[in-house]
């Protein structure tokens, strides 16, 4: 293995949450604040993932203010403590690129996999 | 004393440090580095030590390179540089070239050579901004005027011209060690370094620090990587 694969490997969390493109997700992270460390939540809708190994990071859209945020979060940073998955989603696309577009409702919601799975 | 290693730019990363931020590294090989000889005033008229680097077949040097590798105890090198030292300072016998000559958190200066642009035009070459692209332009890239009419009556000195980009040495100052792997014989370094993967590159603790301090901590943390592990959190 060349030295390059090595340094990434040693960095790579030996776990990551599992989710997927579609869902809504409920990240915590890491915020220090003056010599304080807390957690942060930031909740929204996974837009994509992008990279490979340790560059590998997600982007997760929310309507902020009524504003749309968007938040690329790398998979193995060390201020990633974990992703929870609020709802699961079922999108046909890997980019859900289309979200930008909307407004309202559709802004915020993709269909979940249970109504998928009634039809 | 400031001496050095020579190596080999084998790629960019990044890496996390102790506060969870991402940095962009460069690893350098430097295994392989072999003291050839140490000059001294009295014998060459000037203090260096000589090193060579990498590996190469014996029969691609000449017998005189040869006999002088032999002499060191070493086998045929493919780069050989020196390391000029200052009147009074001899190495230690036993003094080792290898990556324990630096420390993280220390300063480098890291000299290459630049990738090779081929002849390239004024506004690659000198940032110029060139003309219209449109409303009817029909000279784009071009230099335009160079000079004034009768006076000066000539071009100025160092007017900007097209002509043969990159593909010479660069030197890059103050840059910080992030990790030093001895079992690989391998730096780790902060920022991008000149030249493709695979090109040589000279390291030298940086001239414009004293010997032996550490950087300055980045934005008041201490800065000493780690490898992936948790955010340490420094207490009051």
């Amino acid at each position: 293995m060349n030295i390059i694969q090595t340094i990434e490997q040693e960095q790579l969390k030996p776990q990551t949450s599992k989710f997927k493109v579609g869902d809504t997700v409920r990240v915590h992270t890491r915020v220090v604040e003056g010599d304080k460390e807390r957690i942060q939540i930031y909740t929204g809708i996974v837009m994509g993932f992008r990279g490979r190994g340790l560059n590998e990071a997600f982007t997760v859209r929310r309507i902020s203010y009524g504003e749309g945020v968007e938040r690329v979060f790398p998979i193995h940073s060390p201020r990633i403590a974990k992703v929870e998955i609020e709802r699961s989603g079922s999108v046909r696309r890997a980019k859900l690129n289309y979200l930008r577009g909307r407004k309202g409702k559709g802004a915020t919601t993709v269909r979940e996999e249970a109504q998928q799975l009634a039809k | 004393m400031r001496i050095g290693l020579l190596g080999k730019k084998i790629g960019m990363t990044r890496v996390y440090d102790d506060k969870g931020r991402a940095q962009a590294v460069t690893v350098i090989d430097v295994n392989g580095n072999a003291k050839l000889q140490v000059k001294t005033k009295e014998t060459d008229g000037y203090n260096a030590v000589q090193v060579g680097y990498d590996t190469q077949k014996k029969q691609r040097v000449t017998k005189a390179q040869l006999g002088h590798f032999e002499k060191a105890g070493a086998e045929a090198k493919k780069i050989v540089r020196e390391f000029r030292l200052k009147e009074g300072e001899t190495p230690a016998e036993d003094f080792k070239l290898d990556v324990n000559l630096f420390k993280p958190g220390q300063m480098i200066d890291v000299i290459g050579t630049s990738k090779g642009k081929g002849f390239a035009g004024i506004m690659k070459k000198h940032n110029t901004r060139g003309q219209p692209q449109s409303h009817g332009s029909m000279m784009h890239r071009r230099p335009g005027a160079i000079g004034c009419r009768s006076t000066p009556g000539r071009i100025w000195k160092n007017q900007s011209m097209p002509g043969h980009m990159g593909h010479e040495q660069i030197t890059v100052q103050n840059l910080r060690v992030v990790q030093v792997r001895e079992k690989e014989q391998v730096l780790v370094i902060e920022g991008a370094v000149p030249g493709p993967n695979g090109g040589y590159l000279i390291v030298r603790p940086a001239i414009k620090r004293p010997v032996g301090t550490l950087a300055k901590p980045r934005h008041g943390v201490a800065s000493v990587a780690t490898t992936g592990a948790k955010i340490a959190i420094k207490k009051k």
